[in-house]
């Protein structure tokens, strides 16, 4: 007989526990198309979706994928769509389109080089697009970024409820490290849920003794739309105050604090430790949610440091936000784009040379 | 004295915008006449497109959610696979289904969704200024093809849609008619209601192609439109049963 701790626990992909952790949130609605690194998703989805007597669909695109989950979220079921960068650029219509009418949905982008084709390798160079809109128009999409497998899973679950709370699409946004890698992981996702969660009834599907719905982002009349965008406003205001989300790790003595998140993040934790046997007091800060950008974590864990190092697989990106946030601070950027990884040794010697 | 003619139900009593002798105001009706007479207007949903007929949820009188330029069946195909007790239907023009929503309107009814599109074709792009369509008929003017429609240079040739998608195994039901006379009005009404009943019998995707006028950009008036449509188009895009 399996011991209880082995049968909590299960070797898994990060794409894979998402794909778990979707069927565990009550996901009643699956479409997606094939792409790299993230194919596994779509391959549990198939399989577990149809298992448990949900929608699952391999879409003739991206866009008719996400164009689906507006449908399946305009009737008030949970529904998601997976990805990676060229397949998250196509679905953007879709995502500027799910902000304006107000539906949840959750959309998962396992990062992959770029631009254009680029190719298959981890990446962490979608992060402007994540965070700045991405599709046309005023709009905000909260993004979580997991740096393990399990977290992966919680942060799935974390983004149906913040789909569901705020009506808005919510991104979880992995590289593809953290989406192929394998892990044990318990499963365990519920400690997340959010309670009091809306009533969904904006939803399409059943007229009795009620007036029509409409499910729309189209405002023609003059000064209306300008009306519904002061609305949403309000909301991005509420998410930003509300759930910026961060972890740190050895920051209070620290005297230089490593910024990256995702799987890099785990490369500085470890930079953290080797720096530290060399008597370096180093530190990490690892944003959680991406949008909105927990800056009022970052401004008080940096309050009293003069010095920042921000890794990234990317050319720099999600260094703009921390200048942003700390415009005093002196900030250097260790990057490595095209599937290139800054390793912890890079990571070492960087910081080594800023102080 | 019995009623014999009034409002129906599902259609708001407000006056639309479309221009004058414009066929999307008689479909309008005739869809909300066809979802009253089946006893559907708590179980219908409505896509409604992106062209003239964005609007469309100002006028019918029941749940209808928007769709992107040409997405509306990908948007109906989510809706139904999480109603599907429902009754889910697209109302696109040719520029939405046969033009940038190809790749949707062809997997959709290869899939055999059990959906109902309603195909208005006006051989052109109305609420943008009246540009070429992918149904626009040879010789043809419109502001993007200013000498008319010439397929020899690089113009192409009218798509039939209808005809393409005829031989898909998920396609169920695919006719083709027109507003352009009562008794085509009457023929029209039917259409609809029996691709509606092939959705609640769960027998898969039916079309209706309507050829439909639209006065502005084809810069006629009401009745040589109509007159156009039936010495003209018809010729191009022959009325009648195409599957059944
Ligand atoms: C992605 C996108 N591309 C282009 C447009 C602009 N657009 C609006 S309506 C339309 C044409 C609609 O033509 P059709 O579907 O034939 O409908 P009609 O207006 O003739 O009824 C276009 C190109 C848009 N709204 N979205
Ligand atoms: S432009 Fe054409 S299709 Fe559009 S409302 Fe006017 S007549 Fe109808």
């Amino acid at each position: 007989m399996k011991n209880s701790r082995q049968q909590k626990r299960r070797l898994m992909t990060g794409n894979e526990a998402m794909a778990e952790a979707a069927v565990k949130a009550g996901c009643d609605f699956y479409a997606g198309y094939p792409i790299t690194p993230q194919n596994e998703i779509i391959a549990y989805m198939a399989k577990a979706m149809k298992q448990c007597g949900r929608a699952f669909i391999q879409a003739e695109s991206e866009l008719a994928a996400i164009n689906m989950v507006f449908g399946a979220s305009s009737t008030g079921r949970r529904s998601m769509t997976s990805s990676s960068s060229p397949g998250i650029s196509l679905k953007q219509e879709g995502i500027s389109y799910l902000a304006g009418a107000e539906l949840p949905a959750v959309i998962i982008n396992v990062m992959r080089g770029g631009p254009g084709l680029g190719n298959i390798a981890p990446s962490q160079a979608d992060y402007f697009q994540t965070t700045r809109g991405g599709g046309h128009g005023d709009y905000f999409t909260p993004a979580l970024s997991p740096w393990s497998v399990e977290e992966a899973g919680e942060l799935t679950v974390l983004a149906f409820d913040l789909a569901d709370y705020y009506r808005n699409p919510v991104l979880v946004l992995a590289d593809a490290v953290i989406g192929q890698m394998m892990e044990p992981v318990s499963l365990k996702f519920k400690k997340v849920f959010k309670k009091n969660l809306p009533k969904k009834d904006w939803a399409l599907g059943c007229l009795k003794k009620k007036s029509p719905k409409v499910v729309k982002s189209f405002f023609l009349k003059e000064g209306l739309l300008e009306l519904h965008n002061l609305k949403l406003e309000k909301k991005w205001e509420q998410i930003k105050k509300s759930e910026q989300r961060f972890s740190t790790y050895k920051v209070k003595d620290a005297e230089i604090l490593i910024v990256a998140y995702g799987s890099q993040a785990r490369m500085a934790k470890e930079a953290v430790d080797i720096l530290r046997k060399q008597n370096i007091n180093s530190g990490l800060f690892r944003p959680i949610s991406l949008w909105p950008y927990p800056e009022k974590g970052l401004r008080k864990t940096a309050e009293k440091l003069k010095r920042l190092v921000v890794v990234e697989q990317s050319l720099g990106q999600m260094v703009d936000d921390v200048r942003l946030a700390l415009p005093e601070k002196e900030v250097y950027f260790l990057g490595k784009t095209g599937g290139g990884v800054p390793s912890t040794l890079d990571i070492v010697k960087f910081v080594k040379k800023q102080i | 004295m019995k009623k014999k003619f009034s409002r129906p139900q599902s259609l708001k009593d407000v006056s639309t915008h479309y221009c004058s002798g414009c066929g999307h105001g008689i479909l309008h009706r005739l869809v909300a006449e066809v979802v009253d007479e089946l006893g559907l207007r708590d179980k219908i949903i409505g896509v409604a497109p992106v062209g003239c007929a964005v609007v469309a949820y100002d006028y019918w009188d029941f749940d209808v959610s928007e769709a992107a330029h040409g997405r509306a069946l990908a948007v109906a195909t989510g809706i139904k696979r999480c109603l599907p007790k429902n009754v889910v239907f697209t109302y696109q023009g040719d520029g939405d289904l046969a033009s940038i929503g190809l790749a949707e309107t062809v997997h959709a009814a290869n899939r055999g969704e059990n959906l109902t599109c309603i195909f208005v074709n006006n051989a052109c792009y109305g609420m943008t200024g009246g540009q070429m369509a992918p149904t626009t008929v040879v010789g043809q003017r419109t502001a993007t093809t200013p000498w008319g429609r010439d397929p020899g240079s690089g113009e192409g040739w009218p798509l039939h849609l209808s005809e393409m998608l005829k031989d898909l195994n998920g396609v169920t039901y695919i006719v083709r008619s027109s507003v352009s006379s009562p008794k085509q009005v009457v023929k029209t009404r039917q259409y609809i209601k029996k691709a509606f009943m092939n959705q609640i019998s769960r027998k898969g995707f039916s079309l209706v192609e309507v050829l439909s006028s639209c006065p502005t950009i084809w810069q006629k008036s009401a009745l040589e439109s109509v007159k156009w449509i039936e010495e003209e188009m018809v010729k191009e895009f022959p009325l009648g049963v195409i599957k059944e």
